[in-house]
């Protein structure tokens, strides 16, 4: 792994890294060496390790004291936000921690669309990250279910109903899924459970997504490959450490004024009612992170299908390596990926606000043309652009840019008037 | 530095839209001021003691408050009665004890530990009470609604004659803010209903914002110690990112490249 031998110290310290090497590995992540352009969308890394832990620690104090029954649930929640001493603040900043976390993985995702990261040799990286990202929704649609409120009852109730579409075993699957006849106090403690495991294979898979990075090391905004370590480079420690956690901190300041002054607001206001079978929400709406995919399920009229075309969405990812078929990375340097991504990014954003809205009429029409360009980008638009895509030249090393000032959009821009 | 404010702008963005988002759902409601509002909002002790006073004069009789201890009255944060009106306010109530030795159930005055008395014992007698709607238990109910206080506040004073063209059925009322504009629940505030101990007029107006303020209360009962916390945790934030910003721009001034 680490690209020089490194030998501790002291005497204990060699016998113990004979038998364990830990000091090893704490030198391979102190040096490490990192390409000095990251722009501030690369510190999205820190801040969703520092999500995951937020989530796990808070997790266990609210697991503490909240009881997962059926009748005993929502009042264990009010018992948290009351009497637990600051279990409003552990609670809240667990349930606004879950969107915290998401914005950040939005961002993350999108950081590696744009700049290709996902391209060789980092499809390993790739494909580990969307597996955390799908355990991510996972363990956020368990958790939502948990305070057992009405939008956490009929929210169950929808998605687990999901899988009824399967042919032949479809219903046996939900029933089982459910241990019953309907979402009820089996259902709790089974997704209570679930949700108290998921975090930690996210942990491991993390690990791995982190090791898998330290192989090729870190892609860059100018996306070349570059030599390690290098005038190129700067050792993690302390360039990239200070830098992620003064973005860290910026991250924290947005996070503590939801928490702490619109701690609600992301919500649904239904969740405060205690969940009741026999009264549905006027609109079921899944929390404003999962909205893009909801979109998509609705906008095909086939349930069945739906369902596909939703896993299609996200599973369409992990395939991405090999659909875009360009050899330049960072789009930086490929002036119509460029316009086709911010495309994208609009399309994403669209099929979220119809993914809040009733679907019916105009809603429901423009989901459908989104739902179609999504797979247009990712099935016609990547593969033909990686042919057919004139790309600007691209720099030696890092260096090159680098000496004009910020690697950014805007320099390159200038570099590319300036070849002219 | 510019591609960082992009982010932080990216954010706020995201901010932005998802409140617009939810505001976009809204009909207009009544405003009015409330204190408890804003990065240092405080709650109006009296309001809170007078809306506790609607509460159980007014709306007790049939919503229950079922999260709520008589110990909460005196709590901090909350309309801070002593403790000696919060025990005589408990014990103004019978609760249902029990069982004891031997093996009956009893009544006795109630203590600060107890919860609030239920109007109803269950659901179901409370819906018989009301021809089939349950008035919902009111610990939660302004979180619990889309619009919040706001929509409370005008639901107390949005009762109108419905306009021509609506039939309403037998015990539905018309008002303005309830959504589809039907509510089973009779308009309850008239003027000077209440006679409030601190010689506040009692307008329908000065009751609803009473009662909602200490309806806020009681959905979010830390909810200034939750303002205090916010205020210091984001300052001291804010100062740690600017003393982290110059280390880190004194760390990266050994090279060459910008941060």
């Amino acid at each position: 792994m680490s690209d020089h031998e490194y030998t501790p110290k002291s005497k204990f310290g060699k016998w113990f890294n004979d038998r364990l090497p830990l000091l090893t590995l704490a030198n391979h992540l102190t040096d490490y060496p990192t390409p000095k352009n990251l722009n501030y969308w690369w510190t999205f890394g820190g801040i969703l390790t520092f999500c995951l832990i937020t989530q796990i620690v808070t997790g266990l104090v609210l697991a503490m004291h909240y009881i997962a029954h059926a009748d005993m649930a929502f009042d264990s929640v009010e018992h948290i936000m009351r009497d637990v001493n600051y279990g409003w603040l552990i609670r809240y900043i667990h349930a606004n921690g879950a969107s915290m976390f998401f914005l950040a993985v939005y961002i993350h995702i999108f950081r590696s669309l744009f700049y290709g990261s996902y391209k060789a040799p980092r499809e390993i990286i790739w494909i580990i990250g969307i597996i955390i990202y799908l355990l991510m929704m996972a363990a956020a649609f368990l958790g939502y279910v948990l305070p057992w409120g009405q939008m956490s009852f009929w929210g169950a109730t929808v998605i687990t109903n999901l899988f009824s579409a399967i042919p032949l075993v479809g219903e046996g699957i939900v029933t089982w899924l459910w241990g019953g006849y309907s979402v009820d106090n089996p259902t709790l403690t089974r997704f209570f459970t679930l949700h108290y495991l998921i975090p930690f294979l996210i942990l491991g898979l993390v690990v791995l997504h982190i090791w898998a990075l330290h192989v090729p090391g870190n892609n860059n905004p100018v996306g070349i490959d570059i030599k390690k370590p290098s005038k190129d480079t700067v050792p993690f420690h302390p360039y990239i450490v200070i830098k992620d956690g003064f973005a860290l901190l910026m991250f924290m300041i947005v996070f503590a004024f939801f928490v702490f002054y619109t701690p609600n607001i992301l919500g649904h206001a239904d969740n405060y009612i205690e969940a009741n079978p026999l009264v549905t929400p006027a609109h079921i709406v899944p929390e404003w992170y999962l909205l893009p995919f909801y979109a998509i399920l609705r906008s095909v009229p086939d349930k069945l299908l739906g369902v596909v075309a939703m896993l299609s969405a996200i599973l369409i990812l992990a395939a991405l390596p090999w659909l875009d078929t360009s050899k330049i990375r960072s789009a930086v340097f490929r002036p119509l990926y460029r316009q086709f991504y911010w495309i994208l990014v609009a399309d994403v954003l669209i099929l979220g606000y119809v993914g809040a809205m009733p679907a019916e009429g105009l809603y429901l029409l423009v989901a459908r043309v989104a739902t179609a360009y999504y797979f247009l980008h990712f099935l016609v638009i990547l593969p033909v652009l990686g042919w057919k895509e004139k790309t600007l030249p691209i720099p030696l090393s890092i260096t090159e840019p680098i000496l004009g000032g910020s690697p950014n959009l805007a320099t390159a821009k200038n570099k590319e008037s300036l070849n002219k | 530095m510019k591609n960082f404010f992009k982010i932080f702008s990216f954010i706020i963005l995201f901010s932005g839209l998802s409140l617009s988002i939810q505001a976009a759902e809204k009909i207009e409601y009544l405003k009015t001021d409330w204190s408890f509002k804003g990065l240092f909002g405080k709650f109006d002790r009296a309001a809170l003691q007078r809306g506790y006073q609607v509460y159980t004069e007014v709306c007790s009789s049939c919503h229950s408050m079922k999260y709520l201890s008589y110990r909460n009255l005196a709590e901090k944060g909350g309309p801070e009665f002593s403790i000696e009106q919060a025990k005589a306010i408990a014990a103004s109530f019978e609760v249902k004890d029990g069982p004891n030795s031997d093996g009956d159930m009893f009544t006795r005055p109630g203590r600060l530990s107890d919860k609030f008395v239920m109007p109803y014992d269950n659901v179901q007698a409370a819906q018989a009470a009301n021809g089939g709607a349950y008035p919902p238990d009111m610990s939660v109910l302004v979180k619990a609604r889309g619009g919040g206080v706001d929509y409370i506040y005008s639901l107390l004073q949005g009762y109108e004659d419905p306009p021509a063209g609506v039939t309403l059925d037998d015990g539905v009322y018309y008002n303005k803010y309830m959504y589809g504009n039907k509510i089973k629940m009779a308009n309850q505030l008239s003027d000077g209903l209440v006679e409030y101990s601190d010689g506040t007029t009692a307008s329908v107006e000065q009751m609803s914002k009473d009662v909602t303020t200490f309806l806020m209360w009681s959905a979010e009962p830390h909810l200034e110690s939750r303002h205090q916390m916010g205020f210091k945790a984001i300052l001291y934030l804010i100062i740690l990112t600017i003393l982290v910003y110059f280390s880190m721009k004194r760390i990266w001034s050994r090279i060459e490249t910008e941060v």
